[in-house]
């Protein structure tokens, strides 16, 4: 903005100039920018207005208690063409968040296992990790959803051919049918009994890890929190006289009817994303654990620690300090990217949205509306996320 | 500093790309441009879809060429532009085309809260439904589909048309629903679902894409009204007109048995009422009371044809598809196809 | 001493011996790194398992059984589905992609102008690739042409009607001409407002803080898709009526702005790198916030993010694939657009279009990963201890 000699110049001769203050000078861009700012904006809701005037669409969210009159596919709540279109959005919302969350418990998994792997001194395995993180990080998301589309929907068999699984499972093109258990009276005991048994767990651990920092003695934690986790609503279930049937899957006219199912969208859409997420989640936790120096594996071989200890106890516990901030952005990614639904008619909250919008033409409010969650999505991952950084973070002494 | 950079981002861009201003008169505006910008449908066969040499073929297609010739006497001089089940409305009604002709279902709604004129029926359509007989053998009726896994598209009225259909017949069904037709035929041929629904002419179409034709059928059935026709803005009544009667003539050149081949002769004919419409006639104003030339409808037809070789060819017994004509043969014929007289 | 009586003296070495044969060669190798334990074999053993199960059925899938010519479907189809192949058969239908090539490259760009394309992909190779090799010289020429000079000419020439061109417009562009097109503006715009935000989020100006902030906040916690569906049904709204935008030039806002938020990010990671020393020197030998800007903290910030400018740019490079949502077609939805022609509709067809482009995209993604890394190791020179 000031060239070298106008400064020299504003310093020489008008010091006491306000015009070369840089607070004021500040003060003025700013102002400027905003009233700027304020223009466009201002300009923008004045078109937007007018075009929605002349092409008479109403405007505000009155639509989202309207009947939809369209179904969906799969939905965790109840819903049919009679619900609302606001319940329509929310099973989308649920949609979303249900294959946001396995998705990242699965990359995360995923992930960790291969960036180990390409580590590995296994020269095939490391090789074979490798062509995995180089083949599906270079291909666009939506490339690998569409894969996996076609390859489920090509290797599974049809209805007709479905292959029988244990448990009066069955597995085809159109997703994988399972029993779905019915609760009878005097379930919600068992429910009570399962929770009671986490939260004994949980303190029995924090006595047993006390104790062993006192004493050096250990308690068998794993084991006896299994035993309460299993055996506490088992023997609740036993009390209640085992209020549990199932409604099996079956051999309807065109499909199988009953139970429970997953669809292929959903298979097909979360392997994706999974699949694709997992090799950015490897190269960074392999960046993480080639950042934790030498010294630290080759200090707790020497204390004797197997290798399978030190990379649990020793190494991965500091390769985490720098892995989780990105892994906080592939986990906001993978959220983002499950909008991809929308190719292979998995119903997401961009699906649902789209419909909406095409049905009732409130292009505006739906967008808001999507702007809205999906931040509000992010916003959540991370602060769950940073809070956990924080958790993680050298404590130093 | 933000904002600037925006703007300019913005308008470098409008610049760049030439943004058009569509004011009310866009018959002056196309001619003008020196072509009509036309929406059509991203590709489905028979209707308007590009060939291997990128020239879009069909019978939407041709009723943009037909346009063209109106205005130009030359059907060549449109510029297509393909658009999804979401975006055509934005499209016609930012003025990004002049004209929509993509099989789209004339609705109340449409007409008004949208703010289009359809400027008539040059398809009259129904949903139907489609099976793999192979697959399904013994359906014969829609009515036996209850708990079947329907592929339908989203963004249509065919959607909703579907859920009323299945909830008044008290069946149940199973909606997998897809963004676009290429999804949702992978999945359909892939075994995803038992039936395919949507307009019976798309369907005709359709059916030509999979990998074997012959194995599906289409059912009988027709579950809802599709009166399909080309669309303009709504408060041009200028232009509405030329479209309007773009379709118009196209009928009535069927029915007083003018083609493409014999349009030349058929200026000469003794028939009062063929010379009128070829503009023939001394003082003439049959083409300046629209804005054109008074041999427009000679013009239409020399470029595509008349109603019946345009359909015929794209998607009658002389296309792949061989779709009959029914509702959509002439009035004097059975049909309902009906145009207003040319004079 | 002279006088012993040994009777064999050794005078030389004893020559190494080899080692046993379970320490040496190929076994060696083998041994360490594939069979060290029990648990190496049992991966190792997995590993080939998995090997066997899918590379030789792919190969024969995609080359021994493939179909690479022919006039139609009938060479990808089995006699049942009204094809030439015996049934039973499975293969890449390589000869839909070999009749679509053109298509794939150029969209329905009009066909006797598409010298007008090959020579822009020549113009971009050959003032790209010097720039890419650091021993050429005359970068500074060589960076006004690649980004002054090159987009002005390769817009008059691909958009046309001047100087006699004839005009074809963007709805006629596509295939892999619409990616370039995309990522190289996209790339172009997104760099300098990227930078422009970055430095704006660490301005002291709390307005323009805030505003950064909050437009790179909202733009990377929202999907592309959402960023397009606003850029193809609410740009419209936003402007005076009648006024229209063309459709590319709506994407290619959408697709900027997006990475132009992811990039800020980048920069500023670049800029928060920069020792404090830097910032202090630059203001004691009195120069502006320009200048001290321009000339001392963005080539140093700039060379440190230099790997993370260039995976913002594969990752907008790969997000072009979902210009497909607004009618657009990409390479990927050129591709997949031609599903649609009966004549060539088979089983395999599907498969086959993907695979081709997931190539595509692949090479040029791996390419510019590569030469970032590349690159990495070259400008490595100051910052590390």
């Amino acid at each position: 903005m000031s060239s070298p000699d106008s400064a020299s110049h504003a310093g020489a001769s008008a010091r006491g100039s306000w015009l070369y203050d840089p607070q004021i000078r500040g003060i003025i861009t700013q102002v400027l920018v905003a009233l700027a700012l304020v223009l466009f904006v201002w300009w923008i809701i004045g078109n937007t207005t007018d075009n929605l005037r002349s092409r008479g669409i109403s405007s505000g969210f009155a639509f989202l208690d309207r009947r939809a009159g369209f179904d969906i596919s799969q939905s965790l709540i109840d819903y049919t063409a009679n619900s609302t279109f606001g319940r329509a959005m929310l099973v989308g919302l649920l949609n979303t968040v249900l294959v946001a969350v396995i998705g990242v418990v699965t990359a995360t998994f995923l992930g960790f296992l291969i960036g180990i792997g390409r580590l590995s001194r296994n020269w095939l395995i490391a090789r074979i990790c490798t062509v995995y993180v180089e083949v599906f990080r270079n291909i666009p998301p939506l490339l690998v959803i569409f894969f996996w589309y076609l390859g489920v929907l090509a290797v599974l068999p049809g209805v007709r051919e479905s292959i029988e699984l244990p448990f009066d499972s069955y597995i085809n093109n159109r997703g994988f049918f399972m029993p779905r258990p019915i609760w009878g009276e005097g379930a919600w005991l068992i429910a009570v009994a399962l929770l009671a048994a986490v939260v004994m767990s949980w303190f029995i651990a924090r006595a047993s890890y006390k104790r062993q920092m006192e004493t050096g003695q250990r308690f068998p934690v794993l084991w006896t929190s299994l035993a309460l986790i299993l055996g506490l609503p088992l023997l609740a279930f036993v009390v209640t006289g085992f209020p549990l049937t199932f409604d099996t899957p079956s051999l309807g006219a065109f499909n199988i009817v009953g139970g429970l199912d997953v669809k292929p969208e959903f298979l097909s859409l979360y392997l994706a994303l999974s699949f694709y997420t997992a090799s950015f989640i490897a190269e960074i936790v392999r960046a993480g654990i080639l950042g934790v120096s030498h010294g630290q594996s080759e200090a707790s071989y020497a204390l004797g620690l197997r290798p399978g200890q030190t990379l649990r106890l020793v190494v991965i516990p500091q390769a985490m300090r720098i892995v989780i901030p990105p892994l906080t952005s592939q986990y906001l990614n993978l959220t983002k990217n499950s909008s991809l639904a929308v190719f292979i008619g998995y119903p997401d909250l961009v699906q649902i949205g789209q419909t909406t919008m095409n049905q009732t033409g409130q292009a505006i409010e739906v967008v808001g509306i999507w702007m809205a969650i999906y931040l509000g999505l992010s916003l959540a991952t991370s602060g769950f996320m940073n809070w956990f950084n924080a958790k993680m973070a050298l404590v130093e002494r | 500093m933000k904002t600037t950079i925006l703007t300019g981002v913005l308008g470098a861009a409008a610049l760049g790309f030439a943004a058009t201003a569509a004011s009310a008169a866009t018959l002056d505006d196309v001619k003008a441009k020196g072509e009509v910008a036309c929406g059509v449908h991203t590709g489905l066969q028979g209707f308007a879809a590009p060939d291997d040499q990128g020239n879009w073929r069909g019978f939407d297609s041709d009723f943009c060429r037909a346009v063209a010739a109106a205005v130009f006497g030359d059907p060549s001089k449109v510029r297509f532009v393909p658009t999804n089940a979401t975006e055509r409305f934005t499209a016609l009604q930012s003025g990004e085309i002049d004209v929509l002709s993509r099989n789209t279902t004339w609705t109340l709604s449409r007409d008004t809260s949208l703010g289009f004129n359809f400027a008539g029926v040059n398809y009259y359509d129904g949903q139907g439904f489609m099976i793999n007989a192979a697959k399904l053998p013994g359906i014969n009726s829609a009515l036996q589909l209850s708990g079947a896994a329907v592929c339908v598209q989203t963004g249509t009225t065919t959607e909703l048309n579907l859920a009323d259909y299945f909830a008044a017949n008290n069946m149940e069904y199973n909606p997998v629903v897809f963004q676009g037709f290429d999804e949702t035929n992978a999945a359909y041929e892939a075994g995803r679902c038992d039936v395919y629904t949507t307009d019976q002419s798309g369907l005709y179409a359709l059916r030509l894409t999979l990998g074997n034709p012959d194995e599906h059928v289409v059912l009988p059935e027709i579950i809802s009204k599709e009166p399909l026709g080309p669309v303009v803005r709504h408060g041009d009544d200028q232009w509405f007109d030329v479209v309007k009667w773009t379709l118009n003539a196209l009928i009535t050149a069927e029915e007083l048995g003018i083609t493409s081949e014999n349009v030349e002769e058929m200026k000469q004919s003794d028939n009062p009422e063929i010379r009128r419409v070829l503009g023939q006639e001394e003082n003439s104003t049959i083409g300046s009371a629209l804005g054109l030339d008074n041999a427009w409808v000679a013009n239409v037809v020399a470029g595509v044809g008349n109603y019946g070789e345009v359909f015929d060819r794209n998607i009658g017994q002389g296309s792949p598809l061989k779709i009959s004509r029914g509702l959509n043969q002439l009035w004097t014929k059975g049909g309902i196809q009906y145009a207003p007289p040319i004079r | 001493m002279q006088e012993h009586d040994i009777s064999f003296v050794r005078a030389e070495m004893v020559a190494n011996s080899t080692p046993p044969a379970a320490e040496r060669g190929i076994v060696r190798w083998l041994r360490t790194n594939m069979f060290a334990t029990p648990l190496d074999t049992v991966l190792t053993l997995l590993g080939l398992l998995l090997i066997a199960y899918t590379l030789p059925p792919f190969i024969r899938w995609a080359f021994i059984d493939a179909a690479w010519t022919g006039p139609d479907r009938s060479v990808c189809a089995t006699i049942v589905q009204g094809g030439l192949q015996p049934d039973g058969w499975s293969g890449a239908c390589w000869a839909f992609v070999n009749a679509k090539f053109a298509q794939f490259m150029y969209g329905r760009y009009t066909f006797g102008e598409r010298w007008r394309v090959d020579l822009t992909a020549i113009l971009f190779v050959a003032l790209l690739v010097p720039l890419l090799i650091p021993r050429v010289p005359y970068k500074f020429l060589n960076a006004v042409l690649f980004f002054g000079v090159f987009p002005i000419v390769s817009f008059f020439l691909l958009v046309g009607g001047w100087f006699g061109l004839a005009y074809v417009p963007t709805s006629e562009w596509g295939g892999l001409l619409v990616t370039m097109v995309l990522s190289f503006v996209g790339i172009s715009i997104s760099l300098p407002l990227g930078i422009a935000l970055a430095l704006g989020r660490r301005s002291k100006m709390p307005v323009i803080k805030v505003l950064c902030v909050v437009f790179i906040e909202m733009v990377r916690g929202v999907p592309l898709v959402t960023v397009l569906f606003m850029a193809s049904v609410m740009l419209p709204l936003f402007m005076p009526a009648g006024m229209t935008f063309d459709r590319f030039a709506r994407a290619l806002v959408g697709v900027s702005l997006f990475a132009s938020a992811y990039m800020a990010e980048v920069v500023r990671g670049g800029l928060q790198a920069i020792p404090k020393g830097q910032y202090e020197g630059a203001d004691s030998l009195g120069l502006s916030y320009w200048q001290k800007t321009g000339l001392i903290v963005l080539p140093q910030a700039l060379k440190l993010v230099i790997p993370g400018i260039v995976n913002t740019f594969i990752g907008l490079f790969k997000d072009t694939s979902l210009v497909y949502i607004i009618g657009m077609f990409d390479l990927l939805g050129i591709v997949r657009q031609n599903f649609q022609d009966s004549n060539w509709a088979s089983a395999q067809t599907p498969m086959s279009g993907l695979l081709f482009a997931g190539f595509i995209f692949w090479i040029f993604c791996f390419g510019m990963s590569r030469y970032s890394i590349y690159m990495e190791r070259r400008l490595d020179t100051g910052h590390k201890r």
